[in-house]
């Protein structure tokens, strides 16, 4: 059992706060995690440190073969400016980037994967449209159609699922699954702990400090999640430099 | 009759072909330009950026008078320290780029009027600010016609990153480090076609065939590549008409180019298909699906 991503005392945070502390543990190559955890728990920071967006205020990840860049990552909120015209079409095959770069062309097969990854989120016959014009809904079936393109080993969802009606969310469910049956590495922060019974094998509970990491039904018992309720939210703007060994 | 009105000036005069072909070369170079500066909410960058060339454009006309790469070597160096300077201050102090940005060009204008007025007349003044598109002579064509070129090439090149970073930042961030680069790519073409523009159209005006190009093709295209299409159709098109109307009517050409911008924009904002006034104001009934 190989690991793909290695968190080593990882801390990481803004200002020298620390929003994920004492990070340890591993993620095998092919799991499906969920990453669950109050609001300010640290999960959007985590995520951010594993897709290198922000570095460790110490310790390190090790990402095995994997560069940051490489890793296919859907922001909590995205900051994309829907009133720019461009169609989904060429929104999704922005997805290609890896392989075309600044300059590949478009050719008739990568035309078909385009459009195979459009039919598979269920948006056929929405490729002309401008992204302006889709619903919360369809701008998320199209970003999940733009990660297939992506082809990513690793796959870094932030809250994939909110504001997203059952259909949807049990449509992109469908995908992740299917991610993981390709031995891919899927990391998704989730707040519906139905759903992560159902579907995540395993989980991390993310409450600053990680609380518990493991099997999903040894993680979700009450004691830990009264644990993660605990936690305090806001910084302390008087906090001492932390004394634990780095 | 329309031969007399539309062609004649063209055929007749050599001043009026160059200033056509100068005119048309400006609508290749700074309309697409005109169009990423809308879409990224950058509009009156290009404003800002106009002012900020002319005391290198001056400092050039001290050192060798009117010469041609005199100024425009001056104004590109001028724009990129602007460019480069108001970017340093944002990130180093709590004032944001726009503001930074507004300061720089208060100052450059000023200083560039001051230098033009120690060394030259009036007359070079109004030239430095207002361009004289009817004494384009061929190295002056050759240099807007270059500048074009370039620009169309390297817009090609950076097209990519380029939309990708006003669409979608941070996907763009996470794929790939073009987009910083691009950027500055694409500052240093708002810069150089602000110092072919200048050429033509001088300081203050040659933002015009910029930017009035490109809010008037918002109103007629969905697509990108329909705006800028849109884009440099309507800046030919208010060079041609703008320079017969400064024909038939005697009026200055460079202020009479953008005038007729203007008027498409106009025109544009109430009837143009893609979000017109008249048809928003239109009772339409809505559709079944």
């Amino acid at each position: 059992m190989t690991e793909q991503l290695r968190f080593r005392n990882l801390t990481l945070g803004y200002d020298r706060h620390p929003a994920v502390h004492h990070l340890d543990g591993a993620v095998r190559t092919g799991s499906l995690t969920a990453v669950i955890g109050p609001n300010g728990g640290g999960k959007s920071t985590l995520f951010k440190g594993v897709v290198g967006v922000i570095k460790p205020l110490a310790g390190r990840i090790e990402r095995n073969g994997v560069r940051p860049q490489d890793i296919a990552y859907l922001p909590q909120v995205a900051d994309i400016d829907r009133s720019f015209p461009i169609s989904v079409y060429d929104m999704v095959a922005m997805g290609l980037w890896r392989g075309k770069g600044l300059f590949g062309g478009i050719g008739a097969s990568d035309r078909d994967t385009v459009e195979g990854a459009i039919a598979a989120v269920g948006l056929t016959g929405f490729e002309p449209r401008p992204i302006g014009t889709l619903s919360g809904g369809q701008m998320q079936r199209m970003l999940f159609a733009r990660l297939m393109l992506q082809d990513a080993r690793v796959i870094v969802l932030d809250e994939p699922f909110n504001a997203i009606d059952a259909k949807t969310c049990a449509d992109l469910l469908d995908l992740v699954r299917c991610w993981h049956t390709e031995q891919r590495t899927v990391l998704a922060a989730i707040h519906d702990l139905d759903m992560v019974k159902a579907n995540f094998p395993d989980t991390l509970l993310l409450a600053r400090e990680p609380v518990a990491w493991g099997k999903t039904a040894e993680v979700l018992t009450a004691d830990n999640m009264l644990k993660a309720r605990r936690m305090c939210e806001a910084f302390d703007e008087q906090a001492e430099a932390c004394v634990v060994a780095a | 009759m329309l031969f007399d009105t539309f062609i004649a000036p063209f055929a007749e005069f050599e001043f009026m072909r160059r200033a056509l072909a100068g005119t048309f070369a400006l609508a290749f170079g700074a309309a697409p330009i005109g169009v990423f500066l809308m879409l990224r909410r950058m509009s009156l960058i290009g404003d800002a950026m106009a002012h900020a060339i002319l005391p290198g454009a001056a400092v050039g006309f001290m050192i060798a008078g009117l010469s041609l790469f005199a100024m425009a070597a001056g104004g590109l160096i001028a724009g990129f320290v602007v460019a480069v300077g108001a970017g340093l201050i944002a990130r180093s102090t709590q004032i944001k780029e726009d503001a930074s940005l507004a300061a720089f060009f208060l100052i450059s204008l000023a200083l560039g009027v001051t230098l033009v007025s120690v060394k030259g007349t009036n007359v070079d003044l109004l030239h430095f600010l207002f361009g004289s598109v009817l004494a384009i002579d061929d190295p002056t064509l050759l240099l807007i016609v270059g500048i074009a070129s370039l620009s169309l090439i390297v817009l090609a090149l950076i097209w990519r990153p380029l939309v990708l970073e006003c669409v979608d930042p941070g996907f763009l961030r996470s794929v790939s480090r073009a987009g910083g680069p691009a950027h500055i790519v694409f500052l240093a073409l708002v810069v150089m076609n602000l110092v072919g523009g200048f050429q033509a159209l001088g300081t203050l005006l040659a933002v015009g065939i910029m930017m009035l190009p490109a809010v008037t093709a918002r109103f007629w295209a969905r697509d990108i590549t329909g705006m800028i299409g849109c884009a440099i159709g309507s800046a030919a098109a208010s060079g041609w008409a703008g320079l017969l109307v400064s024909y038939h009517f005697n009026l200055p050409s460079g202020p009479a180019i953008i005038l007729v911008a203007g008027a498409l924009y106009a025109m544009s904002v109430l009837c143009g298909p893609v979000g017109g006034l008249i048809w928003l104001a239109l009772p339409q009934k809505h559709l079944e699906a």
